[in-house]
């Protein structure tokens, strides 16, 4: 067919412009290389914009004690030490500085009494550490880097999706995309690329992602022969909407459980308490007095001598709390828990969780500062991803590089929340400069294979000549189904080798799907590409979870309940070979002794979590 | 023109809802008409993304969150501009048919999705944050509640739809829309903001040919009091710093440039 594409050259290619896209093409440009910025969406509306509870970073302004080392710690264990002790390092190191920075742009931050930026309590931080603008802080951050983005110099495409990663040898030579409007393909040369896409969530039928994200970057970096990690480790966020079903899965902040929302079931009980590490109970409030005392201090911004609600135990637990309550039929009408905020003044409510206020107000009929809210696990974030340098962020393949979501090593077995807009700053911002960094170092920008950019648009375009064929929609129902059922919260040895069977199926009616229509901004043919990412992606986390045969971090096996020592010393790493998806287990990065002794000056050592 | 088959799979005694979807392009266009079952709490957009996966697969439509979170599903709902993804079908009455169409206001693409880069193009040319130099970067909460209020606009740009200097008049090329109105207003009362737009206000953006009917306020999501709140105290600056000398010398003397 021989389309003339359209072609653009950059020093950097950026692919995804949420906040750690925009971060590192802020920070390429800087540097004074040419960067193009390439998206789904339209500018600011990538999943970053949702992001509600806040940005965490050890700023102390709430509680003196804390410090970049604590930070560190909560981080480790929040990732059942799976980490790499690098990134979390330098994440927890350099957050409060790109705070600040966010707000030297333009950002305004919630205020503390003295007129600094305020900080709240988040599940799994030892202190308050959120820095936040009510429930929005995700639309604060990406309107301040986007604001920051368009006087940086650097070019936008809007609506255009990348569909694979073109290569000269080794090492990438630019990418191949589609403009969702025309449908027409665009050439992007590029010394070097940085994956920023996000998530998988769009494998799963309940998420609180959007669309857009179906593992792009991972299963493109993964055809381009990079190792991805940690692919078993799907965070399940403990409180999405459950009710209505066409809600079903949207998220709840963490930050209703931030202000003291309380986790109850059907029979009224506060079951949280019973299913607090006992490792960990110690840093929980004893009881119902000292919980509600460490509420009253946090609405009065004063430092609490109380010592945290139950419910603020890190996502996996509540996840897996609330999954197990329903499951032994004490759960709501309409299968969650109950989350109450609704005995704090309602003027409260309205003014720190404005937007949760509205969205139970317009989409449930539910009045949260009068009623509780019914809430219930949701396929949230991929702590697997991309394998990075962590000062670099440079992925296994050369010119290759990853940021934010799709980039991995970060947040180990499960994420805290708060950690992922630190992540996008901190990471972003490096994977920016080493990308720019590498782009400096070549002379000429390599060469693009042209058969390879014609037999992909050849097969992009196939499901159009298809006399008949299934809906795509009909796969990616089928697809979420599958995952939703096999690949869960809790999973067993039967049921991930059936996924990677029924994935194999789903991958041949992928590749033989029909696509109606023109190419003029077709979402069914947007979608039959998407699927093959996200069928890649699936297999990734379904092949991954089969070999931990262990329960850690967001990773729970009703087969193999407790953790296995053998185990915590591996990432698992995704590769493509010539016969398919190869999944090994590989060393994890051994902590330095220094970063070691923190753990150990502590009165609590770092026990593993009981599993449960 | 109806395109929502019989009996809609088998499932007779479900509600259904009558959606008429603009359906074409530039090139021209028409109502098409699509029988929707109908789930308690179901949203407009949740009838669009049943009409993709049921009936029109390349039904054209933006969206992101689901949850009036990120502005992308802005269209007009029997006539109104809303967001799809927080109107509930529920509040139109029995056997009511449901109109959607794109945003007049903006060049169409293609059936629920138009062209809104103007305004990206707009964005582009608001001089940015500029802290005044020595600021102590400290300040009370109640001197940026109102700058916050600014700072949840979602950028759905229902206010640059339903505005009459954009939407009857076709003023795109001297008049920004309520949209950067907001935008300019958070930056003009950020605390300790040093840049002096009132200037462009004036002679790039047309803020004087807003005659204030309060239409952009009425159909804002987030409840931003656009006209009352960004765009009146922003028309008293301008004539502030335009007409008043003295203030001009004053706030030069504070360090706000010209």
């Amino acid at each position: 067919m021989s389309e003339r594409y359209e072609t653009h050259e950059h020093d950097v290619l950026v692919i995804g412009a949420g906040g750690a896209g925009l971060r590192a093409a802020i920070e390429a440009s800087a540097s004074g290389v040419s960067v193009g910025l390439v998206c789904k969406s339209l500018l600011g509306k990538a999943h970053t914009v949702m992001a509600e509870g806040g940005v965490a970073a050890a700023l102390a302004h709430m509680d003196p004690q804390d410090g970049w080392q604590t930070h560190f710690m909560d981080t480790m264990k929040g990732g059942s030490f799976l980490n790499h002790w690098r990134m979390a390092q330098l994440h927890a190191q350099e957050a409060p500085d790109r705070v600040r920075e966010l707000e030297q742009w333009g950002a305004l931050f919630d205020r503390t009494p003295d007129g600094r930026i305020l900080q709240r309590a988040f599940g799994g931080h030892t202190w308050k550490r959120l820095a936040h603008v009510g429930d929005r802080t995700g639309l604060e951050m990406i309107r301040t880097l986007q604001d920051k983005g368009v006087h940086s110099g650097l070019d936008v495409y809007m609506e255009c999706t990348v569909t694979r990663l073109l290569k000269d040898g080794d090492r990438i030579a630019g990418a191949l995309a589609y403009w969702r409007e025309s449908g027409r393909f665009v050439v992007f040369r590029a010394k070097a690329v940085v994956i920023a896409t996000g998530g998988i969530g769009k494998s799963y039928r309940v998420t609180s992602n959007s669309w857009e994200y179906t593992g792009d970057g991972q299963a493109l970096a993964y055809d381009a022969g990079a190792e991805l990690i940690d692919m078993e480790f799907v965070q399940f966020h403990p409180t999405g909407m459950v009710w209505p079903p066409g809600v079903m899965g949207l998220l709840v902040t963490e930050g209703v459980r931030g202000e003291g929302g309380i986790l109850r079931n059907s029979k009224g009980e506060r079951f949280m308490w019973k299913y607090l590490p006992d490792a960990r109970r110690h840093e929980y409030a004893e009881n119902d007095a000292e919980a509600r005392q460490w509420v009253e201090d946090t609405v009065a911004g004063r430092a609490s001598q109380a010592r945290r609600p139950p419910e603020l135990s890190t996502r996996d637990n509540v996840s897996r709390a609330i999954y197990t309550e329903v499951k032994e039929s004490r759960g709501t009408p309409h299968g969650g828990a109950y989350l109450d905020i609704s005995y704090l003044p309602a003027e409260r409510v309205k003014r720190k969780l404005p937007s949760m206020y509205h969205q139970f107000m317009e989409l449930a009929d539910v009045d949260i500062t009068k009623t509780p809210m019914e809430v219930g696990p949701t396929t949230h974030y991929m702590m697997g991803g991309l394998r990075v340098d962590p000062d670099t962020g440079a992925a296994t393949v050369p010119g290759l590089f990853a940021a934010g979501e799709a980039a991995a090593g970060m947040h180990g077995a499960n994420r805290l929340g708060g950690n992922s807009l630190s992540d996008l700053l901190v990471f972003g911002r490096r994977a920016g400069a080493g990308a720019a960094a590498h782009a400096r170092k070549l002379s000429s920008m390599p060469p693009v294979n042209d058969a390879e950019i014609e037999a992909d648009t050849r097969a992009l375009l196939a499901p159009f000549e298809r006399s008949s064929g299934e809906s795509p929609y009909e796969v990616h129902r089928a697809l979420q189904d599958c995952m939703d059922r096999l690949v869960g919260i809790f999973r067993v040895q039967a049921d991930l080798e059936a996924a990677v069977e029924t994935l194999e199926a789903l991958r041949r009616r992928a590749a033989a799907v029909r696509v109606e229509g023109t190419r003029m901004f077709n979402p069914g043919w947007h979608l039959a590409r998407d699927l093959s990412n996200m069928i890649c992606v699936s297999e990734a986390i379904a092949r991954s979870a089969a070999l931990r045969k262990e329960s850690r971090g967001a990773h729970s096996r009703l087969d193999f309940p407790g953790q296995d020592p053998a185990l915590a010393q591996v990432n698992f790493r995704v590769t493509r070979s010539a016969s398919g998806m190869r999944v090994e287990p590989t060393p994890l990065p051994q902590m330095p002794a220094e970063l070691r002794s923190l753990f150990d000056a502590k009165p609590a050592p770092a026990k593993q979590e009981a599993a449960r | 023109m109806s395109a929502g088959a019989s009996g809609n799979g088998g499932s007779g005694s479900a509600r259904e809802a009558l959606v008429r979807v603009f359906r074409g392009d530039a090139s021209g266009g028409q109502d098409v008409e699509y029988r929707v079952p109908i789930e308690p709490g179901m949203v407009v957009l949740d009838a669009i993304h049943w009409i993709q996966a049921h009936r029109a697969p390349d039904l054209a439509v933006r969206w992101n969150c689901k949850a009036a979170k990120c502005g992308s599903c802005s269209a007009e709902v029997n006539g109104k501009p809303s967001l799809m993804c927080k109107t509930r079908m529920d509040h139109f009455a029995a056997g009511e048919a449901v109109s959607v169409r794109p945003m007049k206001t903006f060049p169409l693409v293609k059936d629920l999705v138009t062209d809104v880069s103007w305004n990206f193009e707009v964005n582009k040319r608001i001089a940015p944050f500029k802290p005044r130099p020595g600021a102590e970067w400290k300040w009370q909460q109640s001197d940026i509640d109102r700058v916050q209020e600014f700072r949840k606009c979602i950028e759905c740009f229902l206010c640059q739809d339903v505005c009459h200097v954009l939407r009857a008049h076709e003023l795109k090329h001297k008049f920004a829309g309520p949209r950067f109105f907001v935008r300019i207003a958070a930056l003009e009362m950020h605390p300790i903001d040093g840049e002096d737009r009132t200037k462009f206000l004036k002679e790039t953006a047309g803020l004087g040919l807003c005659n204030i009917t309060k239409c952009c306020t009425e159909v804002c999501p987030e409840d931003i009091h656009i006209t009352d709140n960004a765009i009146i105290p922003l028309k008293e600056r301008v004539v502030d710093q335009h007409y008043d000398f003295l203030r001009l010398i004053w706030n030069k003397l504070r360090g706000k440039s010209d």
